[in-house]
């Protein structure tokens, strides 16, 4: 288990996301609504949705180089896909990784409030992995 | 419906006072001071006919990367769906609601900590329902941008 990958940059904090191991030991991502993730009134703020699921794709890569001691990865680019408006109230992710190569991860992430069936938003990543220092 | 904006995106003979319904100072005002954008402390810079600057000042708790001090790539995609929305907003001439439907960054080198960045929109293509944008952020050299953006937005006042 890493340390790491549950210890958040202070941007995460200031989103309020907190991070827990889900039953299967995937690493789960929640975003309490606020002040500072709204967006137009009853809404989620698309700025945090995306701040969130680049959150959780990052966490949840470095959670799986926890082993590796000295690597480290920088985002590349993301795509974000919004599906549904964000309403009032929690928001989850969690992200799973799609491939991690030699010096290049590719990682997505999912959005969902109240019906993890029903998505709020996803992302696609693109990361470059450091291995080694 | 009170106005088209169809007209804007088929009559470019008839090239709108792009200004004439939306004053991007004031509305960046009314929007930048709450919520999310508040919160990270966006705020208005220039504009032209189809584009938008807005800052985003540096803060620690913006912070991405705990280790150097560069700030999270979260905040800069805030400040772009932003500037890519007010662009949008001038062009229409008109303050309608609009949902991001997807927005894709390139984080073309981290932005220098300390420095305040720079997000401008761009709205290239604007349809009934559509808007195209395109933006980039910078650090204090427009030539030596951060991070590139290409985003749509979907009119949600339209059937």
């Amino acid at each position: 288990m890493s340390a790491d990958a549950l210890t958040l940059p202070p941007y995460g904090d200031f989103l309020g996301i907190a991070v827990e191991r889900d039953e299967t030991d995937t690493l789960l991502f929640r975003m309490p609504f606020g002040d500072r993730v709204a967006g137009r009134p009853g809404f989620l703020h698309g700025g945090a949705i995306a701040g969130l699921l680049e959150i959780a794709a990052v966490g949840t890569l470095r959670d799986a180089l926890a082993e590796e001691p000295g690597a480290s990865v920088k985002p590349i680019n993301v795509t974000v896909d919004f599906m549904r408006g964000g309403r009032v109230r929690d928001t989850f992710a969690a992200a799973r990784i799609t491939r991690l190569g030699a010096r290049i991860a590719n990682v997505e992430a999912f959005a969902w409030q109240e019906d993890r069936d029903k998505l709020i938003a996803s992302a696609r990543m693109n990361l470059m992995v450091r291995r080694g220092g | 419906m009170p106005m088209s904006p169809l007209s804007l995106a088929t009559m470019p003979d008839a090239h709108p006072p792009a200004l004439q319904g939306f004053d991007p100072e004031a509305a960046i005002r009314l929007i930048a001071n709450v919520g999310h954008n508040g919160a990270i402390g966006t705020h208005y810079v220039t504009h032209g006919d189809d584009w938008a600057e807005l800052a985003l000042d540096y803060r620690d708790d913006l912070i991405g990367d705990a280790d150097s001090g560069v700030l999270a790539s979260g905040p800069i995609i805030a400040l772009m769906d932003m500037a890519t929305s007010m662009a949008v907003w001038i062009k229409r001439g008109s303050f309608k609601p609009q949902a991001t439907l997807d927005l894709r960054i390139d984080y073309l080198r981290a932005a220098t900590p300390g420095h305040t960045v720079i997000g401008r929109g761009e709205c290239y293509r604007l349809t009934r329902r559509i808007a195209f944008v395109r933006g980039y952020a910078h650090d204090g050299d427009p030539a030596d941008p951060i991070a590139h953006v290409a985003a749509t937005f979907m009119m949600t006042d339209e059937a």
